[in-house]
C-alpha cells in the first residue's frame, strides 16, 4: 500500500530525513513515533507530495506519489477556526468530498448521503449542524477525521491527533481509528510523540530519530538495543505498569530540543553525551 | 395608497443621475458584499484599506490628465494588489514595508489632490475621491463598472470551493493539491475590483463600509457560508437603495436644503445593519438556550 524507500530530505541545508524506510499494508494501524524535531512532519509532507525527496522515493500502490492523491486522506494537526466561521459540521465534512473541485457545489442526494455516512462513522451526527468554530477539541477532531474519510481514501495520515485532547478523548479517538482500519481495510499512519496511549491498538511502529527510522512490531522496535542503534548512543527502553519509557532519549534531557534549535545547535548535539 | 402613488410617480425614477447612482452603488455593493465574506474569513480587512488608499492616489492623478477616475482607482489598485502578492505572507518586516510604501503613495495622493485643486479651483475633486460621487459620476463608466462587477462574481463562483478551503487553512489546502498560489492570485484580482468599485461609489475613505459592513453582518448571523453570502449581498443592496433614496430626498431637508452626501447615508445604514445583525445573533443564541436545544 505505502512503500517509503530510503528517503532523504534536506530542508534549509539541514539533513532532516536520512534514509527513512518502511512499508504499510492495507488495514494496518501504524504509529509514527519520535521525539520533537525528529522529522515526523517532514516525512508526512513527503508522503503528501508537498516535499520532494532528494534521494529515495515514496510509492502508493506501487506508483510514485503525487500531490492531491485521492487515495490518501489527511487529517491535519489543528485547523484554526474563528468561532464565527459560517460553516456547520456537515459543510465542513462536505469540503472533504469535493472541496478541491471548481465552481459552486450543487445539492445532490448522493453527496448528502455520503456526508451523512461519514458523520455517522465517527459518531458526530449529534453536532453536525452546529457551527464548527464553537465545537470542542474532541468534536472537531472527529469532524476532521470524517472529512478525510468522506473521500474514501485507502491510506489515512493523521498528524498528532492526541496532542490537543484529554486522556479520555484521546483514548476514544484511538479506538475509533483502530476500528476504522479494521472495518474498512484502510491503512492508517498516526503521528504521535508519545507511544503509550496507542500501545494496545497499534499493529506496527515506525520509530523516527535523528532522521532515520526503525519499523516493525512494537516489541521488536521498542527495545534498548534497536533504539540505541537508531539514536547512535545508548538509551534504555523500560517497561513499567504497561507503559514504555525511553530513558536517555532526547525528550528526557533537561534541555528541550526546541531550545537547542534556538541556540543554533544541531538537532541533538546539545544534549548528546 | 396616496403615498404609494406619490412614490411610484416620484420624479426620483425619472432622473438618469438617480438610475446611474443606483446601478453604481448596487453593483459595487453586491460585489463587495460577496468578496467581503471571504475577506472576513481570510482576515484581510487591512488589505482593503491599502487597496483603496493606493487607488485614491491613482484617482487623484487621473483628474490631472482628465481621465475618468475609475481607471485611476483600478490601475493603482492592481498595482497595490500585485505588490502585496509579491511581498507574500512570510516575509519578515512585511508590515513595516507595507506601511512605508502606503505612506509614500498617500503622500503622492496628497500632492495630486493639491495640484487638482490648483487646476480646477474647487475642492470637488478631493470630495469625490475621498467621499464618493454617485450622482456626478461619469455615466460612461457605469457599464464598465457593472461589467467588471459581474465578471468578478463569476470568478469568485468559479473558485468558490478551493477558495473556501484556502481561506480556512492554506496548509491543508496545499496538502489536498489545491493550487493555493493561483487561487490567492485570482482572489486578489476579485478583491481589487470589489475595493475599487466601491471606492468609486463610496469614496476611498468609506469604501471599507461596503467591503466589511455587510460581510461582517452576514458572517455574524449565518451558520452557513452560502447564507452568509446571501445575507451580505441583500444588506448591501438594501443600504445602496435606501442610501440613494434618502440622499435624493435630503435635498428638501433642513438646514440648508442642499442635500446630504450619499456615501455618508449608505455608510450609516450599513453600520445600523451591522448593529442589528449583532443583536439578531445574540437573540438567536438566547432563544436556543431557552428552548434547551443544545448543540454543544
Amino acid at each position: 500500500m505505502l512503500d517509503v524507500r530510503d528517503v532523504h530530505v534536506h530542508l534549509a541545508e539541514r539533513l532532516v530525513l536520512a534514509g527513512v524506510q518502511f512499508q504499510i499494508e492495507a488495514g494496518e494501524f501504524v504509529g509514527l513515533i519520535g521525539p520533537n524535531g525528529a522529522g515526523k512532519t517532514t516525512l508526512l509532507k513527503t508522503i503528501l507530495g508537498l516535499v520532494t525527496p532528494d534521494l529515495g522515493q515514496v510509492l502508493v500502490d506501487n506508483r510514485p506519489i503525487r500531490r492531491g492523491n485521492p487515495a490518501i486522506g489527511y487529517v491535519p494537526q489543528k485547523v484554526h477556526l474563528d468561532p464565527d466561521t459560517p460553516l456547520r459540521g456537515r459543510d465542513f465534512v462536505a469540503l472533504g468530498l469535493d472541496g478541491v473541485r471548481w465552481g459552486v457545489p450543487l445539492p445532490r442526494r448522493s453527496r448528502r448521503e455520503r456526508v451523512e455516512r461519514a458523520l455517522g462513522s465517527v459518531q458526530a451526527l449529534t453536532y453536525a449542524d452546529a457551527p464548527v468554530g464553537r465545537l470542542s477539541g474532541g468534536e472537531l477532531q472527529r469532524l476532521q477525521i470524517a472529512q478525510a474519510l468522506v473521500g474514501e481514501p485507502r491510506l489515512l495520515l493523521v498528524d498528532e491527533p492526541l496532542s490537543n485532547l484529554d486522556i479520555r478523548n484521546a483514548h476514544e479517538v484511538v479506538r475509533l481509528l483502530h476500528e476504522l482500519a479494521r472495518s474498512r481495510g484502510m491503512a492508517i499512519l498516526l503521528v504521535a510523540h508519545d507511544l503509550n496511549p496507542l500501545l494496545s491498538a497499534l499493529d506496527k511502529v515506525v520509530y523516527l530519530a535523528r532522521g532515520r527510522s526503525m519499523a516493525g512490531r512494537t516489541d521488536e522496535v521498542m527495545t534498548s538495543e534497536s533504539l540505541s542503534r537508531l539514536y547512535g548512543y545508548p538509551v534504555e527502553v523500560m517497561r513499567t505498569r504497561g507503559r514504555i519509557v525511553v530513558v536517555g532519549g532526547p525528550d528526557m534531557h533537561l534541555v528541550p530540543p526546541e531550545a537547542a534549535d534556538h541556540a543554533g545547535l544541531g538537532e541533538w548535539e546539545a544534549t548528546t553525551p | 395608497m396616496m403615498y404609494l402613488d406619490a412614490f411610484v410617480h416620484s420624479p426620483f425614477w425619472h432622473s438618469p443621475q438617480v438610475w446611474h447612482a443606483l446601478f453604481i452603488t448596487t453593483s459595487a455593493g453586491v460585489v463587495s458584499a460577496v468578496v467581503g465574506v471571504f475577506i472576513v474569513l481570510r482576515g484581510q480587512s487591512f488589505a482593503g484599506h491599502i487597496l483603496t488608499d493606493v487607488g485614491a492616489t491613482g484617482a487623484s492623478a487621473s483628474f490631472l490628465f482628465s481621465i475618468n477616475s475609475w481607471y485611476g482607482f483600478l490601475s493603482f489598485g492592481l498595482l497595490a494588489g500585485a505588490g502585496m502578492e509579491a511581498l507574500g505572507k512570510r516575509t519578515r518586516g512585511r508590515d513595516t514595508a507595507t506601511g512605508l510604501v502606503l505612506s509614500f503613495f498617500m503622500g503622492l495622493g496628497a500632492l495630486f489632490l493639491f495640484l487638482d485643486t490648483r487646476v480646477s479651483n474647487t475642492a470637488d475633486v478631493t470630495m469625490s475621491v475621498l467621499f464618493g460621487s454617485v450622482f456626478t459620476a461619469d455615466p460612461n463608466t457605469t457599464p464598465w463598472l457593472i461589467g467588471t462587477s459581474a465578471a468578478t462574481l463569476l470568478v469568485v463562483a468559479a473558485i468558490y470551493r478551493p477558495l473556501l478551503i484556502c481561506s480556512i487553512d492554506a496548509e491543508w489546502a496545499q496538502a489536498r493539491g489545491i493550487p493555493v498560489r493561483w487561487v490567492g492570485l485570482l482572489f486578489m484580482l476579485a478583491f481589487v475590483v470589489a475595493a475599487e468599485d466601491s471606492a468609486l461609489a463610496m469614496g476611498a475613505l468609506l469604501s471599507t463600509a461596503f467591503l466589511m459592513g455587510p460581510a461582517a453582518a452576514g458572517v455574524r448571523i449565518a451558520h452557513r457560508i452560502g447564507a452568509a453570502i446571501g445575507i451580505s449581498a441583500l444588506l448591501a443592496v438594501m443600504a445602496a437603495w435606501l442610501g440613494v433614496g434618502l440622499a435624493y430626498a435630503s435635498y428638501n431637508w433642513p438646514p440648508a436644503g442642499r442635500g446630504y452626501p450619499c456615501s455618508f447615508l449608505i455608510a450609516d445604514i450599513l453600520f445600523m445593519e451591522y448593529l442589528g445583525a449583532g443583536m439578531a445573533a445574540r437573540w438567536r443564541a438566547h432563544i436556543r438556550r431557552l428552548g434547551g436545544k443544545r448543540c454543544t
